[in-house]
């Protein structure tokens, strides 16, 4: 009876281990996220950044988390309330459920499917209809226009970013994110999928509505755009969410371009793979912050001219040299 | 021309420069302080909060001669004054309205006897308001307390004046 109970129970319960497994980690990450990009955007401006709580402040994501818990949540009269409400759920939910089929290592991975990529673009395209939910529900000009800026923005880098990865598909011939990590690639592949590479991170900037692209939370003009009217929990969920999904982009970067947990040279094939990932992932992490440092915010007519008019036609010549290339030298996988 | 604009465009030049200034300045020195527990010089001319001082054998310095009170642009300073029982005139109240005050530093200049000065202290943030209406005890104390920095600070800046 009872190992009955333990053997139907078993693997449901695994599966929730495995979970938790994924999800405690990246909100730790998370958390610290927001820490480092204070910390290196303060270095960066010859600041401190915070140094109070805990040493070096590394208590801080601590102590703003008990913050935003505690603190009232204020929902506008004028607003949708389910929509309103539901919004931040789905934005968090959705940054979350992408990790799925992202694979740390190998076998390490909740669920390995064939069409892992496909269903990391279909995840993080979803992404926008939390914040167009925020925007509408709000019933506020502010966070309305927020919104609509943020899914044109998202809908235009969605398209060069899908170029981008059918350039690296083309040279993996496998939708799987383990079998893309693990197919080798000739020299003069990853010479040709540079570009593509830093147009990608561009790319994720976009998609993630971070500086230099964050029009949609716009503090300068929309006073924090879809945002504006959010406070507290949902607030924190938002934010939860846009950290997870710059790490979510980070590790896809990772496994597209920069070789998921292999090492980079064979003599430090003894660090666990697992750390390569989370080290290469940081890295990109790293830019995210060092960008926002770094550049000011886009006009919003630059931004669809970058996206139209110069990432689209651009990788779209790419694909096609890249298979051109593919086909000559007869390498296709 | 049409080269020039290209690898202007693809070389992203620009870009390549703004990130490497920035990486060099996420190296570089921090320029801000960590400030409850480090703290920048001062002057010994600072002009902070304000105390009353004594001689060395604990008598009050200030006659009550009420030219701080005179001078003071925010009239901030309240002095009452009456005859001690020894003969001397002294004050019987010495307020300072903390929250007038401007920190111009009329009043100790003004002062004849060294008595009212402003001293190095600027951490006297309070949580009401009342709290910042000094008067006499609360301003002798202060002298006693800031005593030794503000003599040091006076005896480095006499050649100057």
């Amino acid at each position: 009876m009872f190992t009955e109970l333990i053997s139907s129970v078993w693997p449901v319960l695994w599966i929730i281990i495995k979970i938790m497994a994924i999800i405690v980690p990246l909100l730790i990450g998370v958390a610290y996220m927001t820490y480092a990009e204070r910390k290196v955007m303060g270095a960066m401006q010859l600041r401190h950044g915070p140094m109070t709580v805990g040493p070096f402040g590394l208590l801080q994501p601590l102590a703003d988390g008990i913050k935003l818990f505690s603190k009232e949540m204020i929902i506008p009269t004028q607003a949708n309330k389910a929509v309103f409400l539901l919004a931040p759920m789905l934005t968090f939910a959705l940054s979350l459920i992408a990790w799925a089929v992202i694979p740390v290592e190998k076998g390490m991975v909740l669920a390995n499917i064939n069409v892992g990529i496909l269903y990391l673009f279909a995840v993080s395209s979803m992404g926008v209809y939390g914040v167009l939910m925020a925007g509408w529900a709000s019933n506020s000009r502010y966070a309305f226009l927020g919104g609509l800026r943020s899914a044109a923005q998202m809908v235009s880098y969605e398209v060069s970013m899908g170029l981008i990865i059918v350039c690296v598909l083309l040279c993996v011939g496998s939708l799987n994110l383990t079998d893309i990590v693990l197919t080798e690639r000739p020299w003069w592949i990853s010479v040709l999928l540079f570009p593509m590479f830093i147009v990608f991170l561009i790319s994720i900037l976009a998609e993630t509505n971070r500086a230099p692209f964050d029009l949609p939370e716009g503090e300068s003009e929309l006073s924090g755009g879809f945002l504006v009217e959010y406070s507290a929990m949902a607030y924190a969920l938002f934010f939860l969410g846009e950290y997870a999904n710059m790490i979510l982009m980070s590790a896809m970067a990772t496994i597209l371009f920069l070789g998921g947990w292999l090492a980079p040279i064979a003599a430090l094939a003894w660090i666990p793979g697992i750390i390569w990932f989370g080290l290469k992932t940081a890295g990109v992490l790293f830019f995210f912050i060092w960008a926002r440092a770094t550049l000011p915010r886009f006009r919003y007519d630059q931004l669809m001219r970058l996206g139209w008019k110069i990432f689209l036609p651009f990788t779209l010549a790419w694909v096609v040299l890249i298979a051109g290339c593919l086909v000559y030298f007869d390498a296709l996988p | 021309m049409l080269l020039d604009r290209a690898k202007y465009g693809f070389l992203l030049e620009e870009l390549v420069q703004g990130f490497w200034l920035t990486l060099k300045y996420f190296f570089k020195e921090k320029y801000t302080i960590n400030y409850p527990f480090e703290k920048n010089p001062i002057s010994v001319r600072f002009r902070g909060e304000h105390a009353l001082r004594r001689y060395p054998n604990g008598e009050e310095r200030c006659i009550a001669c009420k030219l701080c009170e005179a001078i003071c642009p925010a009239q901030a300073i309240t002095i009452e004054a009456e005859e001690r029982a020894d003969g001397s005139r002294r004050t019987t109240r010495y307020d300072i309205d903390m929250t007038k005050c401007i920190y111009c530093g009329l009043c100790q200049e003004a002062c004849p006897v060294d008595a009212i000065v402003e001293g190095p202290n600027f951490e006297f943030a309070t949580e009401t308001r009342e709290e910042l209406f000094y008067d006499k005890s609360k301003l002798l104390d202060n002298g006693d307390r800031w005593e030794a920095q503000i003599a040091a600070n006076l005896a480095k800046d006499a050649p100057y004046r």
